[in-house]
C-alpha cells in the first residue's frame, strides 16, 4: 500500500475513535493554558520570535563554519566527532561504537534523530537491549508502538491504559495513580541505568562558540543517561547549531515556553566533553553524531531552507486542527504534524509524501503558532505546487480544464447550475452510498445544498 | 555532487552544505524566494539577540531585595523549598533538622566551605564524590548536598557545573538534592548567568553545567505533574 493510502486508512481509524479524542483534547487544552501563560512572561513575545529567526538564520547560512568550529572546540577536549552522511552511515558508526566496547545494555533519552535513523530496530538487531529512559517513550516502548506527539509520547493514553500496561510487561501490582505509575518506572529504569554499558541521548541546540551540545529535558533521565554509563553518545542533526553560547539566554525560555508552556524545564545541561582532568565522575568516552540524511538538499531549497530554524518544539503539532484529530502515528513519519508534512517530502521523497501537504486546512494557526516563524502553511503550497510541477497528474488537469472552460461561458454556468439544482433531490437518496460519485467526500460529509436562486436571478426578480 | 571518493565524511558533509549554499535551487520553479523574516537585522548586527534576550520577563531585578522577592516566588511556583540563612550556625541548625525530619541515614557531598560546614554538623556516614566513587554507592544515599555557581532570580534556577557541584551524577542521583549558595551568587537573568560562565571558565570550560529549576518532574501520565521522575523529589536552597 502507498503512504497515502495508509495515512487515509489509518486517519479515518483515528477521527473515528472518540474516546481517544477526547482524551487529546483535554491534554491540548491544558498546553493551550499554559502555552498563553508562557507568552506573556515575555515583554515582547513576538520581538523574541524574530530574534529567534535571525539567529537560526545566521547558523544555517554559515552552517560550514559553525559546525567545523563545534567539532574542533569538541575534539580539543577529547570528544570523538562523527559525521553521517545517511541513517545508514549513522547506525553503523553506533554499532560499531556498541560492539568496540563489548555492550549489552544500552540506555537511551528521547531523541527524535534516533527515531529517525531506525536506531533502536538496528541495534536490537544486533542484539543489543535498548531500553527508554524518558517516561512517555518507555510506555510505547513497552507498547511497541510510535510515539503519538514527539513531546508528549503518551498523551493518548488513560491512567488506566497505562497502569494495565504495567502490570503486564512488568509484573507490578496493578495501579492507577500517575504518582505511583512514575514511581514504578523509576524503579524499574533505576536499575538500568546503573546496568547500561552505553547511554545515548538526543541534543536540542549544539553551541558552536564553546564545542558544547545541550540538552533540554523535565524528568533527569538524560542527565542519569549522560552520568552513569562509561560510554555516551550524541546524536543530532546538522541543524541543532547555535552560534553563540549566550543565544541559549533566548532559545531555553522559548523551547520551553511553545514546547510546554513553562518558564524553563526543569533541566538545561550542556556537555562539553568525556569526564575531564580533575573530575569526579562523567562518561570515559563521548561520541557526537552529526546527522545530515538530507538535511543539506532541504538547505539547497532557497525557499524552504527556513525549515531547518525548526527546534522540534512541537507547538504547530498542538496548534494543529488535523494533527489534534489524527495524532501523530497515522502520519507514518518520524516528524508529524504540520513541520513533518512540510520536511518529510525533502527527507524522504517529494512524490511519496506530497499527500501530507493537503492534509490540511491551510488555516495558518501553524504559522502563527512557530517560535522561530516558519512560515509552515505556504510551505504546504510549495509542496503542493512543486509536487505537480515535477509530476503533473492528468485527470486533475482535465478536471480543472473543464471547469475553466464552463465557468468561463456564463451561459453553460448557467445551464450548469440549473441541471445540478435539478439533479440533486436525485443525489440525496444515493448520497454516500458506494454508487454515489461524489463518496469520497460524502461519505463521512454532507454536500451543500446547492442555493434555490443564483443572486442574479434573485435581484431580476426582485427589480 | 562533488563527492569524490577520498574525502572524508567531515569533507563530504561541509562540502554538501557549501554546495547548497552557493548554488541554491528554489523549489521545482524560479519564483522569488520567501521574504525572510527579520532579514534586516541578520546580516551581521548582534542587535536583536542580546537585547530580546533581557528583555524576557521584567527580572525586576535591579537590587538583592528584588531579585530574592523574584527567587521566592519562583521557587514557590516550581515546588523548591527556598530559605535564607543568616549565619553558619544557623545552616547547620538547619541541615541537622533536614536529616532528622527526613531520617537520613547516608549523604554524599563534594568537597567545598559551605558543603564541609554543613556536613560536619551531620553524624551520618558521608559519601564524598570528589576523587570518584562507585555509583551503587551514591544511589543508596538520602541526599545530596551541593555548592552552586549561580542563582538565577528571572527563572528560580539553580547553575551547577561538574567543577562546582560534585560532578555530574550528586546533583541528580539521589533523592533529595540541597543547594547551599552564597547571598552574592543570586543573578538577575539568564543572561548574566551565561555570562558569568564565560568569565569564569571560558576557554577552560567544565565537562557539564546544568541549569537547573525545581525538583525533577513529569507530565507524561495524563498530563499530571509528578516530582521525582527520575532525578530528586526534593529540591532545598539554602542562601547563607
Amino acid at each position: 500500500m502507498s503512504a497515502a493510502k495508509i495515512f487515509l486508512k489509518q486517519s479515518g481509524e483515528v477521527t473515528r475513535d472518540l474516546r481517544q479524542r477526547e482524551l487529546v483534547h483535554a491534554a491540548m487544552g491544558k498546553y493551550g493554558a499554559a502555552r498563553t501563560q508562557a507568552e506573556s512572561r515575555f515583554q515582547d513575545w513576538e520581538a523574541a520570535r524574530v530574534a529567534a529567526a535571525d539567529i537560526k538564520d545566521d547558523a544555517i547560512h554559515h552552517l560550514d563554519r559553525y559546525l567545523g568550529e563545534f567539532a574542533n572546540k569538541l575534539e580539543a577536549r577529547g570528544t570523538k566527532v562523527h559525521w553521517a552522511g545517511s541513517g545508514a552511515d549513522a547506525r553503523e558508526i553506533i554499532l560499531k561504537i556498541a560492539r568496540a566496547r563489548k555492550a549489552r545494555s544500552i540506555i537511551k533519552s528521547k531523541a527524535m534523530t534516533c527515531e529517525e535513523i531506525h536506531l533502536n530496530t538496528a541495534l536490537e538487531e544486533a542484539g543489543f537491549r535498548v531500553i527508554e529512559s524518558d517516561l512517555g517513550e518507555f510506555i510505547v516502548q513497552l507498547r511497541r508502538e510510535p510515539a503519538f506527539h514527539i513531546v508528549f509520547p503518551a498523551m493518548h493514553l488513560t491512567r488506566r491504559d497505562i497502569g494495565e500496561l504495567f502490570a503486564r510487561e512488568l509484573g507490578c501490582a496493578p495501579a492507577e495513580n500517575p504518582e505511583e505509575l512514575t514511581m514504578i518506572a523509576r524503579r524499574v529504569l533505576r536499575k538500568e541505568y546503573m546496568a547500561a554499558d552505553i547511554g545515548i541521548t538526543g541534543a536540542n541546540f549544539a553551541i558552536a562558540e564553546t564545542g558544547m551540545v545541550s540538552i533540554t529535558e523535565n524528568e533527569g533521565n538524560a542527565r542519569l543517561t549522560a552520568a552513569l554509563p562509561p560510554v555516551m553518545i550524541t546524536v543530532l542533526g546538522i541543524e541543532k547549531i547555535l552560534p553563540r553560547l549566550e543565544d541559549l539566554a533566548l532559545f531555553l525560555p522559548l523551547l520551553a515556553g511553545a514546547g510546554t508552556g513553562q518558564a524553563l524545564t526543569c533541566y538545561n545541561s550542556l556537555y562539553g566533553g568525556p569526564r575531564q582532568p580533575g573530575e569526579s565522575d562523567g562518561p570515559e568516552e563521548f561520541h557526537v553524531v552529526l546527522l545530515d540524511n538530507h538535511r543539506t538538499s532541504l538547505l539547497a531549497d532557497i525557499e524552504q531552507r527556513e525549515a531547518l530554524r525548526c527546534i522540534r518544539c512541537g507547538a504547530c503539532l498542538n496548534a494543529c486542527p488535523v494533527f489534534r484529530n489524527i495524532g501523530g502515528p497515522a502520519y507514518g513519519t518520524t516528524y508529524s504534524g504540520p513541520i513533518g508534512s512540510v520536511i518529510t517530502p525533502h527527507l524522504r521523497g517529494l512524490q511519496d509524501w506530497k499527500h501530507l501537504s493537503s492534509a490540511s486546512s491551510l488555516c495558518g494557526a501553524c504559522t502563527a503558532t512557530c517560535p522561530v516563524h516558519i512560515d509552515l502553511h505556504h510551505h504546504l503550497l510549495r509542496n503542493r505546487r512543486n509536487a505537480v510541477t515535477q509530476n503533473p497528474g492528468f485527470l486533475e488537469r482535465q478536471a480543472f480544464r473543464l471547469f475553466a472552460f464552463v465557468v468561463n461561458r456564463p451561459a453553460l454556468y448557467s445551464l450548469a447550475t440549473k441541471v445540478a439544482r435539478a439533479l440533486q433531490p436525485l443525489h440525496r437518496r444515493i448520497q454516500g452510498t458506494l454508487i454515489d460519485p461524489a463518496r469520497p467526500w460524502t461519505q463521512s460529509r454532507e454536500l451543500q445544498p446547492i442555493a434555490p436562486q443564483t443572486f442574479k436571478e434573485w435581484w431580476r426578480q426582485r427589480t | 555532487m562533488v563527492e569524490a571518493t577520498n574525502m572524508n565524511p567531515r569533507e563530504t558533509i561541509l562540502s554538501r552544505i557549501r554546495e547548497a549554499l552557493a548554488s541554491p535551487r528554489a523549489g521545482a520553479t524560479k519564483s522569488p524566494p520567501a521574504q525572510p523574516i527579520g532579514s534586516q537585522a541578520a546580516a551581521g548586527s548582534k542587535g536583536p539577540t542580546l537585547a530580546t534576550a533581557l528583555s524576557w520577563r521584567a527580572t525586576g531585578a535591579d537590587g538583592f531585595k528584588d531579585r530574592l522577592e523574584l527567587f521566592q516566588k519562583n521557587a514557590i511556583e516550581l515546588r523548591a523549598d527556598f530559605h535564607l540563612i543568616n549565619s553558619l550556625d544557623e545552616l547547620k541548625t538547619r541541615v541537622k533538622r533536614l536529616k532528622a525530619s527526613e531520617g537520613w541515614n547516608r549523604v554524599a557531598s563534594h568537597g567545598g566551605e559551605l558543603t564541609q560546614a554543613a556536613c560536619a554538623a551531620l553524624d551520618v556516614p558521608l559519601l564524598w564524590t570528589d576523587r570518584g566513587y562507585a555509583a551503587a554507592d551514591l544511589e543508596a544515599c538520602d541526599a545530596a548536598i551541593t555548592e552552586c555557581d549561580a542563582l538565577i532570580a528571572q527563572t528560580g534556577s539553580v547553575l551547577v557545573t561538574s567543577r562546582t557541584a560534585g560532578g555530574r551524577a550528586l546533583s541528580v542521583l539521589p533523592p533529595h538534592h540541597v543547594v547551599i549558595a552564597r547571598r552574592e551568587q543570586l543573578l538577575p537573568d539568564l543572561t548574566a548567568a551565561f555570562e558569568l560562565l564565560k568569565t569564569k571558565f571560558a576557554p577552560d570550560y567544565p565537562g557539564f553545567i546544568s541549569l537547573i529549576t525545581g525538583p525533577s518532574r513529569t507530565g507524561d501520565i495524563e498530563r499530571i505533574l509528578v516530582l521525582g521522575a527520575h532525578g530528586p523529589k526534593k529540591l532545598t536552597i539554602l542562601c547563607v
